[in-house]
């Protein structure tokens, strides 16, 4: 009847996003009076399990072989469906990542049992069945999904649960589990990875944005815009038009088409604030807009607003903000 | 080639701030409807690929009788064939029905190469169903591609670039596969004056849930759903009316903006 939780790890680091979800997963099995368990796959990831322990988890199931280096959703679901049938969790919980999709998706299908992708909260009924709430419409509505059978799967987007306490005191144990399918059941073959996204902060587990739109005029125009996110500690997002015209990557547009995020502070400069682009956005806990146009519809999700030229603001900004953050 | 499409006719996305939660409980819809944007993607990459190995696209959707518009405009950008899955008894389903609907069609369907698809839809936001119709057809998937970098008959397999939270991943996959398209991959086209007439003139077929051979009515029906949507509402509006920060100098608005942040304990 336990809560299940898949560790997401990339070359042996865990993700972040995890531990979040290990501790509602936690706060959930207390809830049900049963046993939050983590599931950590991979290769040489021994240290990960002994994470998962010290971020609250009860047990440990480890599967470290070849096969599971890199992700890949056959092997990880393969794994992951024998544990169920054995262990029965009721729950199965994991960041909504490119991965935890993925893999949540093909569980779901393989298991025959529903998935409520890119959760915002989970709560438990009286019969301490899962509820989960989900945008869907692009974040316009919200609902409540509910399930039928078991386990019942929900991936949970970044940032939307604190990120717990480790207890390194923590006790629990680690049960070893083997890989099922070996290499050549395996279709799926990871070449490699290239124009690794090293170093730069993603826009998905920031809390802070500055993102660029057209207003910036131009690539290096984007120059101020990263000036301020160095100052603030924040990542760098933009609009469609700035990736649209090929200004800064696609990784970094916010919005419908690209990354929803949910940082603590958003400042959106030179962008007018498209239906299309507050879709990604508009769950910020404050949000600051730049722009040179009063009307500009970005100003009626804003709570903060300066109108002005983008160029003149935001190094005042930074100027700003240094003297105050040292 | 043989190419199948995964087509979903969705709300227009400028107005989706229009839907009302109790057009979403009760399945209708007062909105402009159009081509989910990913799915777009994933209809070009497929034309390309045509072009580039000859062969044939089909569009597939599951939908109201009017979601043939949508398969129309694939068929206008250049698709060969639509099918339109449509019939009362499929009834609100989830991804697991619609995936399982899908896989069976293209089960029937027979022969194809690679199924290609959209990363997700503007209204589900789940990516869920295609992976379902995968894991029901037994072939691999390949989600978050940004580029095709080779698909070889003669080996039979698929090279891939999929947009990762790291990077770019490359990957390469067996044919038959089901490959999810993110933006980016490519600009899809406008529908050509041929082929909006083309798409005018042609009728769609329309399978009901009794015209796909072996398929479980059940499974692929409300029936068979494995979740429900319950307590559909609007999100919270942003309360705070914004606050325009005016001062006598550029340096000046900038500091009160500074100290705003400050005492919101944002930074
Ligand atoms: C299917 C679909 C999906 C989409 N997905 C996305 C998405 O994911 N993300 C997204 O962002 N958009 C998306 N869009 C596009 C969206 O509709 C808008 O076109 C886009 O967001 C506009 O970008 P922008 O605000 O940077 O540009 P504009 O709308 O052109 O706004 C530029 C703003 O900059 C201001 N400005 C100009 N110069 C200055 C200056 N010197 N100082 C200060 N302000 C200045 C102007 O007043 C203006 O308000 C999508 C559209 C469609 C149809
Ligand atoms: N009813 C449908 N008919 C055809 N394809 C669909 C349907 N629903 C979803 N899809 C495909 O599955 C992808 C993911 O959609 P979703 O799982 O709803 O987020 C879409 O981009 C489409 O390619």
């Amino acid at each position: 009847m336990s809560v299940f939780v898949w560790i997401e790890q990339f070359k042996g680091e865990p993700v972040s996003l995890s531990w979040e979800v290990l501790g509602k997963a936690r706060e959930l099995a207390d809830a049900r009076g049963t046993q939050a368990a983590a599931i950590v796959l991979g290769q040489e990831v021994e240290n990960i399990a002994q994470q998962a322990i010290s971020y609250g988890a009860d047990t440990v199931y480890l599967a470290g072989d070849a096969t599971l280096t890199d992700f890949r959703g056959d092997p990880y679901a393969a794994v992951i469906k024998a544990l169920v049938e054995e262990h029965q969790p009721s729950i199965m919980l994991w960041g909504g990542t490119s991965r935890g999709r993925e893999l949540a998706a093909a569980v779901g299908a393989d298991m025959e049992v529903g998935v409520a992708a890119d959760c915002l909260d989970l709560q438990l009924d009286d019969e301490s069945n899962l509820v989960a709430t989900r945008p869907i419409y692009a974040g316009n509505i919200l609902t409540d999904v509910v399930f039928r059978g078991k386990p019942q799967i929900a991936t949970v987007r970044s940032r939307v649960f604190p990120m717990p306490e480790p207890d390194p005191a923590r006790t629990g144990e680690v049960v070893a589990v083997s890989a099922v399918l070996s290499e050549d059941d395996i279709p799926v073959k990871v070449v490699g990875l290239e124009k690794a996204t090293e170093g730069e902060m993603s826009v998905a587990d920031a809390n802070i944005i500055v993102s660029g739109g057209r207003g910036v005029k131009g690539p290096e125009g984007f120059e101020p815009i990263r000036e301020l996110a160095t100052v603030l500690g924040a990542a760098v997002g933009a609009s469609r038009a700035a990736v649209d015209a090929g200004w800064i990557p696609y990784p970094h547009q916010v919005g419908q088409t690209g990354k929803t995020v949910q940082p603590d502070l958003y400042v959106a400069c030179g962008i007018s604030g498209a239906i299309q682009h507050l879709a990604g956005m508009r769950t910020a806990k404050v949000i600051v807009a730049i722009n040179k146009d009063p009307e500009a519809p970005i100003f009626q999700v804003a709570d903060f607003g300066i109108v002005e030229d983008l160029f003149k603001t935001v190094p005042a900004l930074t100027e700003a903000l240094k003297e105050r953050l040292g | 080639m043989n190419a199948i499409v995964c087509v979903k006719q969705v709300p227009d996305t400028a107005e989706l701030p229009k839907v009302e939660p109790a057009d979403v409980a009760e399945g209708r819809s007062k909105v402009t409807r159009v081509v989910n944007p990913w799915d777009e993607y994933a209809i070009e990459e497929a034309l390309l690929l045509k072009e580039a190995h000859g062969g044939k696209v089909t569009a597939l959707s599951l939908g109201p009788p009017e979601a043939a518009e949508a398969l129309k405009i694939a068929v206008a950008m250049g698709s060969d064939e639509a099918i339109l899955l449509s019939d009362s008894a499929f009834g609100d389903g989830d991804a697991l029905t619609i995936g399982y609907a899908l896989a069976q069609a293209i089960g029937q369907i027979g022969e194809y190469d690679l199924i290609l698809c959209g990363k997700e839809s503007v209204d589900g936001n789940s990516g869920l169903t295609t992976s379902t119709t995968a894991r029901y057809l037994g072939i691999p998937q390949l989600t978050y591609v940004v580029k095709i970098r080779e698909v070889d008959f003669d080996r039979r397999t698929i090279t891939v670039e999929r947009l990762v939270e790291e990077g770019l991943e490359v990957a390469t996959a067996p044919l038959p596969a089901m490959v999810s398209v993110i933006k980016g991959i490519n600009e899809p086209r406008y529908p050509s004056f041929r082929g909006i007439r083309k798409a005018a003139r042609m009728e769609i077929p329309v399978w009901g849930i009794g015209d796909i051979a072996g398929l479980d009515a059940e499974k692929a029906s409300e029936a068979g759903a494995a979740v429900r949507w319950t307590n559909i509402h609007k999100p919270p509006g942003r309360a705070a009316e914004c606050e325009i920060i005016d001062a006598d100098s550029v340096a000046e608005q900038a500091s009160i903006l500074a100290d705003r942040l400050l005492a919101a304990k944002v930074i």
